[in-house]
């Protein structure tokens, strides 16, 4: 058995993660800070990936990252990188895909802090990026952490956006979602079980880590 | 030190429209929940920023809708403390203190201050697991490290038990006498302003009704929100009958007053200031019920039938040797309240 797989979809899920991590907390703050109405727009803008089909947004990222699209070109004609068909072409996919995941959650964590607390920090002197680093986000320590395993978790499961921009190339870009898929195509069925069974495995091992992360909350 | 404030702010179905002239001393600010008072401290510390305005602290200007000024609550100086105190959860108490330090002397101030409210032996606990006036303490600690040049205090005891609550408000006291600076205290308690605070604001649906010394708006509040507020229970509509005489409607009797105003509406008198037996204004009243408190009995009385009852304090030894069916009773001019609506 090519662990291959394995080995590439956590790779994909943790790179991913991390970039979701920065990218989703930050988003969270600021948009918890919009007035109203904007605020509603953008939050309908961030979440959007999570309730479209992963080939919709496939369809868009290759729209802009294709060799012959905009980014894709443009990154293409002045580092001479192809942005699709690689390993990190995946790592696109499920930051799209998983993003909402974090930005959703730590949003609802933000939005918990009590408002007298922020208000306080201010009146106190203290300046905004302090009162973020120092005080919200370690108040929210928990939302944080289970957004972050959420999203991991969804980005090792993504499959559709993924095979779109990354495609199934043995040894390239082959991840568990796009091999299992593969071997069942081709009737190896019986691999096919067995990557199926680790994926299961996986899946198991962060969702039990979650249930322990949201216990500690209460 | 002094504090300017004149600022207007709508909103559905409530607006605000405040004005206040404080120098260097205490006022309380005294309303029913929802009159505005908070809404009032956070215009001030620059939480909330108000429809149009000016708020002045201590000569500087910190915000002026006509010239665009509305500088942040970082830069405003003031020190606000919450009724749920708002401690920092993640940090201990030691560290919710000296985070409001803004200097290297502020490290040692922050030590006589833990030292002066009793925290040395919580400094390196939670604010989940101290008591309710220890975390009061915190902020207040918190709050006076900052140096505000105005200190605001929002209910400051509503989240202590009542045996806690004398207590706190000797150390409070203390901290008010000692602070240079203005001193405002949000309450619904007319018994702490009044011992705390040298001058008192009446605020009622977002308008101050009035303001003053002390003593002046407790024994002529002119209003009968300020009548109410200050713990009036005596009230009824009143009508000029000629000079020296008035009808007042809802205990439907008519009583001799010396100091009528034309356009008075409302006529009061607060229930310890009725005088048992004959007099000037004296009628008989039937009893309608009798509550007995730790220190007085609190009658309930009615001058005529299908009238609204009138409160009377009485002293229990007083009561004790009359406790009758019917009783005697008078209010004396001097004791009557002319009120405005």
């Amino acid at each position: 058995m090519d662990f291959y797989p394995l080995y590439n979809s956590l790779r994909v899920a943790l790179a991913s993660c991390m970039i979701v991590f920065f990218t989703g907390i930050i988003a969270a703050w600021h948009v918890s800070k919009l007035p109203a109405m904007i605020r509603g727009v953008v939050d309908v803008i961030l979440t959007l990936p999570l309730v479209l089909p992963p080939t919709v947004t496939g369809y868009f990222l290759l729209r802009l990252l294709g060799p012959r699209r905009l980014i894709g070109a443009w990154v293409m004609a002045h580092f001479g990188v192809r942005l699709s068909m690689s390993w990190y072409s995946a790592v696109f996919a499920s930051v799209v895909v998983s993003f909402p995941l974090m930005y959703r959650t730590s949003r609802g964590a933000f939005e918990s802090v009590s408002k007298n607390i922020i208000h306080s920090a201010k009146i106190l002197g203290l300046s905004e990026a302090f009162t973020f680093r120092r005080i919200v986000v370690p108040c929210c320590k928990k939302g944080i952490t289970a957004g972050a395993v959420l999203s991991f978790a969804r980005a090792l499961g993504e499959y559709g956006a993924t095979s779109m921009i990354a495609g199934y190339i043995p040894g390239k870009t082959a991840t568990i979602s796009t091999t299992v898929y593969h071997l069942w195509r081709t009737g190896n069925d019986e691999l096919a079980l067995k990557w199926v069974l680790v994926n299961i495995a996986i899946s198991f091992a962060v969702l039990i880590a979650l249930n322990v992360i949201e216990r500690g909350k209460s | 030190m002094s504090l300017c404030l004149d600022i207007r702010k709508k909103f559905p179905g409530f607006s605000l429209d405040v004005s206040l002239d404080v120098g260097d001393e205490s006022i309380a600010i005294l309303g029913a929940s929802g009159s505005g008072k908070s809404l009032t401290l956070s215009c001030i510390a620059g939480i909330v920023k108000p429809d149009e305005g000016k708020i002045i602290i201590d000569g500087v200007t910190v915000f002026d809708s006509v010239k665009g000024v509305n500088l942040p609550p970082q830069k405003r100086k003031t020190g606000l403390m919450f009724q749920d105190y708002a401690l920092f959860p993640n940090m201990t108490v030691e560290e919710n203190i000296r985070v409001a330090g803004r200097n290297r002397e502020s490290k040692i101030e922050a030590e006589e201050l833990i030292r002066r409210f009793c925290l040395e032996s919580v400094r390196n606990l939670l604010p989940s697991q101290i008591s309710g006036g220890q975390k009061q303490r915190t902020a207040l600690a918190r709050t006076l490290l900052s140096r505000p040049k105005i200190l605001m205090l929002d209910e400051p005891f509503s989240a202590l038990d009542s045996h806690l609550r004398f207590q706190t408000e000797r150390e409070l006291s203390e901290v008010f006498r000692e602070f240079h600076g203005t001193v405002i205290l949000v309450s619904h308690s007319m018994e702490e302003s009044y011992r705390l605070c040298g001058k008192i604001a009446v605020i009622h649906g977002g308008h101050v009704e009035i303001s003053g010394a002390m003593d002046e708006v407790f024994s002529s509040p002119k209003t009968k929100h300020a009548a109410i507020l200050t713990g009036c229970k005596n009230i009824s509509r009143s009508q000029k009958i000629h000079d020296g005489k008035i009808y007042a409607s809802d205990w439907n009797i008519e009583l001799q007053c010396t100091d009528y105003h034309g356009d008075s509406e409302y006529v009061g008198i607060r229930s310890h200031r009725i005088i048992y037996g004959d007099g000037i204004n004296s009628f008989t009243c039937r009893v309608i019920k009798v509550i007995e408190n730790p220190f007085s009995f609190t009658v309930m009385l009615l001058a005529n039938e299908n009238a609204g009852s009138i409160f009377w304090e009485a002293d229990k030894t007083l009561w004790r040797e009359i406790e009758s069916e019917t009783v005697r009773i008078s209010f004396p001019p001097e004791n009557l309240l002319m009120l405005k609506e």
